[in-house]
């Protein structure tokens, strides 16, 4: 049977960012992680990049609406995150993997990933085709029925991934998703990134150079709780010069601005 | 419902409707969506060739359901994650519980300790459903439009069957009323709800344990009789106050989805 498609999933959007900070300001405990991070993403593969420490989770764990910001603003689909705000509507069209994934250790992927769904309201008639549906897509339909405490770690992530992805989100946050990923799961992976980047916006955090030279279009540079650098990832592979630490060009291009930057707040 | 179209014009219709204008093919489309007579009767006028394709791919897709994975059995009871969790929490109210039979049975000059603990006895494991420790996918859940109030009122349900038949059996033992020992912990659950919204569920539940344990346990043992909020005559101000907490934990659940304690208000 066909499906009828509903006037709100053709409506164009209202917005023109769909991740949209002004001047953001994050806590992690008492430390100021993110301090006055401007940010604006729209659809494609975005890559967050930037040294340990330097409020990666932080800023996801925000966008992911887990903690409120400490000041600044913050809007997710064209709707303003406060306190107070009903954040239902952003939420639904949420999809996130924090970076300690937990899971409930006796449920199957497919009892864990249906669990996720219901969590994000979707339809009940939809479920089921849903999960399948992901759980296809990150390649794990032939350990669907298996218990979560006997997966190896990165088919924990891949289960992770599908949950984040079940809902079709508009906004798609992954914190070091290709953690324990083999070089061929690697591949698959960013076969999907790419796939999903193109009618919704992914922001990725990594430490992976790599990754995020070959999967996302863009690059986003953060350094000490600030935006450091924001562009694709042609340019920053153009940034680098051959007297620049790494060993690809995106390497060296990373590693340059970050130098730049050094050098600029330390003047 | 339209009239049946004639057999004539099924017939136009099935053999592609040349000479017939669009409208009325429109209609005929229509008609067959709601009418299954006049379906079956279309299967007739399809002619040999058509019908013979369509006989092929319908044994085509059977025999490939027939040959392909069998569908996922469904699961009737769906599993609550944070059950298991939180099974050291329920024992250690159920111990409580016990705890203060053998007590109370033992000292038989004593307050009752059963109704002195029963009140507070289903805060320990409505606050460990939503606690970082308990659930795991705290996280994942707290970035969900389900999360808040309704989800919390949803496990602390869940919790509650499991402790009630415990305090049933400890009442039953001790040959208490049962409204002196079920309104209580109704109320206080209740209300550790309602304060939750504001201060966040585990430091509610903290706060009133405390607070009746300095307030009304503490003292009713130094004295050594039960005070007079847990006397038969006090059983309406229960009900009430019972009734009116569900009654603002309801609003609270319609109004604000958001809760202090999944970090983000």
């Amino acid at each position: 049977m066909m499906r009828t498609v509903s006037v709100a999933e053709t409506a164009p959007s209202t917005y023109a960012w769909a991740v949209h900070a002004e001047t953001l300001r994050v806590r992690a405990g008492r430390h100021l992680a993110v301090n006055g991070l401007d940010l604006r993403l729209g659809t494609g593969v975005h890559g967050l990049l930037g040294p340990n420490g330097a409020g990666k989770t932080t800023l996801m764990r925000a966008l992911a609406t887990v903690v409120k910001p400490a000041g600044g603003r913050l809007t997710l689909l064209g709707e303003e995150v406060t306190a107070g705000a009903d954040l239902r509507q952003v939420r639904r069209g949420l999809g996130y993997l924090p970076q300690h994934f937990g899971f409930y250790p006796r449920f199957t992927v497919r009892e864990f990933v249906e669990y996720i769904a219901w969590l994000k309201e979707m339809p009940k008639a939809v479920i089921p085709g849903a999960v399948q549906r992901a759980v296809e897509r990150v390649g794990l339909a032939d350990r669907a029925d298996s218990r979560m405490k006997t997966l190896s770690g990165g088919m924990l992530r891949r289960a992770g991934i599908a949950q984040a992805i079940v809902n079709d989100p508009t906004v798609l946050l992954l914190d070091e998703p290709t953690v324990g990923l083999d070089p061929e799961q690697r591949l698959d992976f960013r076969e999907l990134l790419r796939e999903i980047g193109l009618d919704s916006c992914v922001l990725v955090s990594t430490h992976l150079v790599e990754d995020v030279a070959v999967a996302c279009t863009d690059v986003v540079l953060v350094s000490e709780g600030r935006l450091v650098w924001q562009g694709s990832t042609g340019e920053l592979a153009a940034q680098g010069g051959d007297a620049d630490a790494g060993d690809s060009a995106t390497e060296r291009g990373y590693s340059s601005l970050l130098r730049a930057h050094r050098e600029r707040v330390s003047a | 419902m339209t009239a049946h179209p004639t057999p004539a014009l099924l017939s136009h219709y099935a053999s592609g409707g040349v000479g017939v204008d669009d409208a009325t093919i429109w209609a005929v489309e229509a008609h067959l969506e709601t009418c299954a007579d006049c379906r079956a009767l279309l299967t007739h006028t399809v002619d040999p060739g058509t019908r013979g394709l369509l006989d092929r791919v319908a044994g085509a897709v059977a025999a490939g359901i027939a040959t392909g994975p069998a569908p996922v059995r469904r699961r009737r009871l769906p599993r609550t994650g944070v059950a298991a969790r939180i099974l050291p929490w329920l024992a250690t109210a159920a111990g409580l519980m016990l705890a203060a039979v053998l007590f109370e049975k033992t000292f038989a000059s004593l307050p009752s300790l059963v109704l002195l603990v029963a009140p507070v006895a289903p805060l320990l494991p409505v606050a460990a459903v939503w606690s970082r420790r308990g659930d795991p996918v705290w996280e994942l859940a707290a970035t969900t439009p389900r999360t808040g109030l309704p989800l919390l009122m949803r496990r602390s349900l869940g919790a509650l069957v499991a402790v009630l038949p415990v305090l049933a059996v400890a009442g039953w033992g001790t040959g208490h009323s049962p409204g002196l020992w079920l309104l209580p912990a109704l109320g206080f659950t209740a209300g550790a709800l309602a304060l939750g919204t504001v201060v966040g569920i585990d430091r509610a539940a903290l706060g009133l344990a405390l607070a009746w344990s300095l307030g009304v346990v503490a003292p009713s043992l130094v004295g050594g009789r039960l005070p007079a909020v847990l006397a038969g005559s006090s059983l309406t101000g229960w009900a009430l106050a019972t009734t009116l907490l569900l009654a603002v934990v309801f609003v609270q659940a319609r109004w604000r989805s958001q809760l202090p304690t999944s970090t983000f208000r």
